[in-house]
């Protein structure tokens, strides 16, 4: 008699993500490893462990990540409190309003916070901001406390109300019920909001680039100024390597947490005895401060003409300035279609790949599962310089193609899309497939009609992610080299806001509240899809 | 109509279901009772071809054993419904018609058709995390029903609702059936349920079927002490080498009766009271009485000899 039947996937759907990933991807990352690991390449690593230089900006990535973790989950987490006691309807729209800046373009947040600076006179005098350290670890609170709302939220409405209120009863006070009940139940969904933020620091790009100033370098910049400025592709790859073992290190650790983190049953009630009424606006106070002053300067610079407000800066978009190849419209009309490619691409491979994960035969699916894990954690430089290097030669000779920039991009979305789909997939009750096979669907129909009917939400929310994702990206396209046509607006942002002097700062707000209309537009657009599909970013 | 010979599942060393056979004649229900855990849910699944196993089943002499579940012309109503919870009632009940290509005009029909069966005419555009247990329970019945299987099988299908409308759903779910004329097999762990539903009842124990028969016969006279436990006797005596069961309606309060025991405590249950005793020897007993001694106070009493099963 037969069943049990594990959904079987064609090997010819799988063929697919195979090969794309294998191409754009491992090859590439394979050959940074020869670059970095072979021949000189193995003593530019050794170097790197003599240079001092190199041992600081080792030492500066790791504890700057580490400081920016901490930072952002003490600011987020009285925030990730009180979320938790909202009502759903509350809760997603607040959701989705932390995290506009989570997807905002790394460069257009720099921007935002290096005209903070100028605008509040922090940009130079004794309370400097601007090219400190302070500027990179702000922005990566600003960057990060989406994160840890999300996550540390969502694990606090899932929590049992009645377990606090049966220590209130007990006689605790309302911070000891929270200390000695709640806190100890979040302490899973904490950790794992910390490694993802302690990797999203580490990896971190624009952000360092624009605001650390010249001379601030993290493995990241360092990697570009070797491979881009200099030129110096070996020892590049020697520090690539470096990057990519910490990171996979990170990834192996946030993977861990991520298992251990009990899934959060929906049907219990919601704490609502959390967070006083004042502590909720003092929460509410801080947000704003936080997230709104930099983006509130950046709209305000954006219309200001210097003796007035007006639209010239967004006329001025059309014509094109010496510093960019192209008109920034030229440049956002890219990035716009870019989007689109990258997230049919991402959401494409993406939803095999997650049918694989769950249901593939044991040997491919943990296959896959590795394979996917890579991406998730090498960053957007790393992905960009493989390109640079491995897909310079026929046949493979595609790096100044203008479509392996959607290609890089669907790459870093690719694990936005696994990300909410494989968590969906996983809630599938059993038996829902079972009744559709007694009802007499067959495996295929059962794969399309249930796990596919029910995935979709999830293949949504992840293609808006990789949407806004792509209409940001800056580390890994920065790398490629581009026909003058084929600019983006992260990169012609960049160009503008490295201008000196005013002259071209209006317009490079104007570019960047463009941008930031667009990428907000796509993250409401993700929140309303989703529904109750709550849990992972 | 429906065969199943010498059907064996094995999960690793636990065998769940051992050597089982069964017929079902067209139209006619079974229940299987037992206990938690004694492979009747194991059984089912089998037979709907959701669990490997050896042995054969067949319909209507067609050998299904190595057919795919969704090709066998038997409908599995699940314990917790497994209602998909993307779709709304009226795509829940048509989906099997869907699967087995019918015309829109026709589902339609049969939809409205089985929700009117059901008692649910104008749930169609419901969506299912809005219905209440009974409403699931209803809508799973009727998806189950829709495709018109020869056989349906249910598995604890009232398990998960409260005494009054299982109540009602024990009165009408036979009723249903009988309307489609569906054979079917009802598996429960509840004797009453058991009783009002079987045309034929099967006692189940440790994946073996211990009796089959009417439920008025299986009642009473069970065939060994295991099939008198699962059918909720409780008194034991050992007599010599024979095990004694006195029936809980065996009993009557007697001052010249032979037994004597001091009553424990005595529940009301409306119609009538639930009487506990303890024997001198420390030995539990309950009868069911219509007027009840008071509690604390020593009580002597008479068996009557036609309501006592033995056992050798």
């Amino acid at each position: 008699m037969r069943t049990r039947e594990r959904i079987g996937v064609g090997d010819a759907l799988m063929l697919l993500p195979a090969l794309f990933i294998g191409l754009f991807f491992l090859f590439p990352v394979g050959t940074v490893l020869w670059r970095g690991l072979g021949g000189e390449g193995l003593d530019a690593v050794f170097d790197l462990a003599k240079s001092p230089r190199q041992r600081d900006v080792l030492w500066f990535t790791f504890w700057q990540a580490a400081v920016s973790t901490a930072l952002t989950v003490a600011v987020a987490l009285p925030a990730a409190a009180t979320v938790g006691g909202l009502s759903d309807r509350a809760r997603r729209f607040v959701r989705s309003l932390v995290t506009v800046p989570f997807v905002l373009p790394t460069v257009v947040v720099a921007g935002a916070f290096d005209e903070l600076f100028f605008a509040t006179g922090l940009d130079t005098g004794d309370f400097r901001l601007r090219h400190t350290v302070w500027a990179i670890l702000i922005a990566h609170v600003f960057f990060n406390y989406a994160v840890v709302v999300r996550v540390v939220g969502t694990a606090c409405a899932g929590l049992d109300g009645r377990q606090a209120e049966a220590a209130r009863v007990l006689g605790a006070t309302r911070w000891q019920a929270w200390r000695a009940v709640t806190l100890p139940r979040l302490r899973p969904a904490i950790a794992s909001a910390s490694a993802i933020v302690f990797l999203f620091s580490f990896t971190s790009f624009g952000a360092v680039l624009i605001l650390g100033g010249p001379k601030r370098a993290t493995l990241e910049t360092e990697i570009y100024r070797y491979a881009v400025s200099r030129t110096d592709l070996t020892r590049a790859a020697a520090l690539a390597v470096v990057q990519l073992v910490a990171v996979l290190a990170l990834v192996a650790v946030s993977t861990w947490l991520e298992r251990r983190r009990p899934a959060t049953t929906r049907m219990a009630r919601p704490t609502r005895t959390l967070g006083s009424r004042p502590g909720r606006w003092l929460n509410v106070g801080m947000a704003t401060a936080l997230l709104g002053a930099p983006l509130a300067v950046l709209i305000e610079r954006s219309f200001s003409t210097g003796t007035g407000y007006g639209l010239s800066h967004y006329q001025a978009l059309g014509t094109r300035v010496r510093q960019l190849p192209a008109p920034a419209t030229t440049a956002l009309w890219n990035s716009l279609h870019y989007a689109a490619l990258a997230t049919v691409l991402a959401v494409l491979i993406g939803v095999v790949a997650s049918v694989v994960v769950v249901h593939g035969r044991s040997g491919s699916r943990r296959l896959f599962d590795l394979g996917l894990t890579l991406p998730l954690g090498t960053s957007a430089v790393t992905i960009g310089f493989g390109i640079l290097i491995a897909l310079d030669e026929p046949p493979v000779d595609f790096r100044t193609r203008w479509w392996i920039i959607p290609v890089a991009h669907a790459l870093v979305g690719v694990p936005f899309v696994v990300r909410t789909m494989v968590p969906l997939l996983r809630s599938i009750d059993p038996s829902i497939r079972e009744a559709a096979a007694v009802l007499g669907a067959s495996p295929s129909r059962v794969r399309r009609e249930i796990d596919l009917m029910i995935g979709a939400r999830g293949a949504l929310v992840g293609g808006g992610f990789a949407f806004a994702v792509s209409l940001g990206e800056f580390g890994a396209t920065s790398f490629l080299p581009r026909r003058p046509e084929d600019l983006t607006a992260p990169v012609a942002l960049f160009r503008l806001l490295s201008t000196p002097g005013d002259l071209l700062r209006g317009q490079a707000m104007a570019l960047a509240v463009v941008l930031m209309v667009f990428v907000s537009v796509s993250v409401f657009v993700i929140e309303s899809s989703r529904g109750t599909a709550e849990g992972s970013l | 109509m429906l065969r199943v010979d010498a059907l064996t599942v094995r999960f690793g060393d636990v065998t769940a279901v051992d050597d089982v056979s069964l017929e079902l004649a067209a139209g006619e229900r079974l229940a299987v009772l037992g206990s938690s855990g004694c492979g009747k849910s194991t059984l089912l699944r089998a037979i709907a071809g959701l669990e490997a196993g050896d042995g054969t089943v067949s319909v209507d002499g067609a050998d299904l054993t190595h057919t795919a579940p969704d090709r066998r012309p038997i409908g599995l109503m699940f314990q917790d419904h497994a209602l998909f919870p993307h779709r709304t009632v009226e795509q829940n009940v048509a989906f099997g018609l869907r699967m087995a290509g019918k015309k829109e005009s026709a589902r339609t029909r049969r939809v409205r058709e089985m929700l009117a069966l059901v008692g649910l005419e104008g749930f169609g555009e419901r969506e299912i995390a809005t219905l209440s247990g009974g409403e699931a329970q209803r809508v799973a019945l009727a998806r189950a029903l829709a495709p018109a299987p020869k056989v349906l099988l249910l598995d604890e299908p009232l398990g998960s609702l409260d005494r009054y409308l299982r109540e009602r759903l024990i009165d009408e779910l036979p009723d249903v059936l009988g309307a489609t004329g569906t054979a079917a097999i009802h598996v429960t762990h509840d004797h009453d349920e058991a009783f009002a539903i079987g045309d034929r009842l099967a006692v189940m124990h440790a994946g073996k079927v211990l009796q089959v028969g009417s439920p008025g016969e299986v009642w009473a006279a069970p065939t060994s002490i295991t099939v008198a436990r699962v059918l909720g006797h409780t008194n034991e005596i050992i007599d010599g080498v024979t095990k004694v069961v006195w029936r809980a309606d065996a009993m009557t309060i007697d001052p010249s009766g032979p037994h004597q025991a001091m009553v424990d405590r005595v529940h009301f249950r409306g119609v009538d009271h639930d009487v506990r005793l303890r024997t001198h020897d420390g030995r539990m007993l309950r009868f069911l009485l219509d007027d009840p001694p008071a509690a604390g106070n020593d009580v002597r009493f008479s068996i009557d000899p036609a309501r006592v099963l033995r056992f050798d």
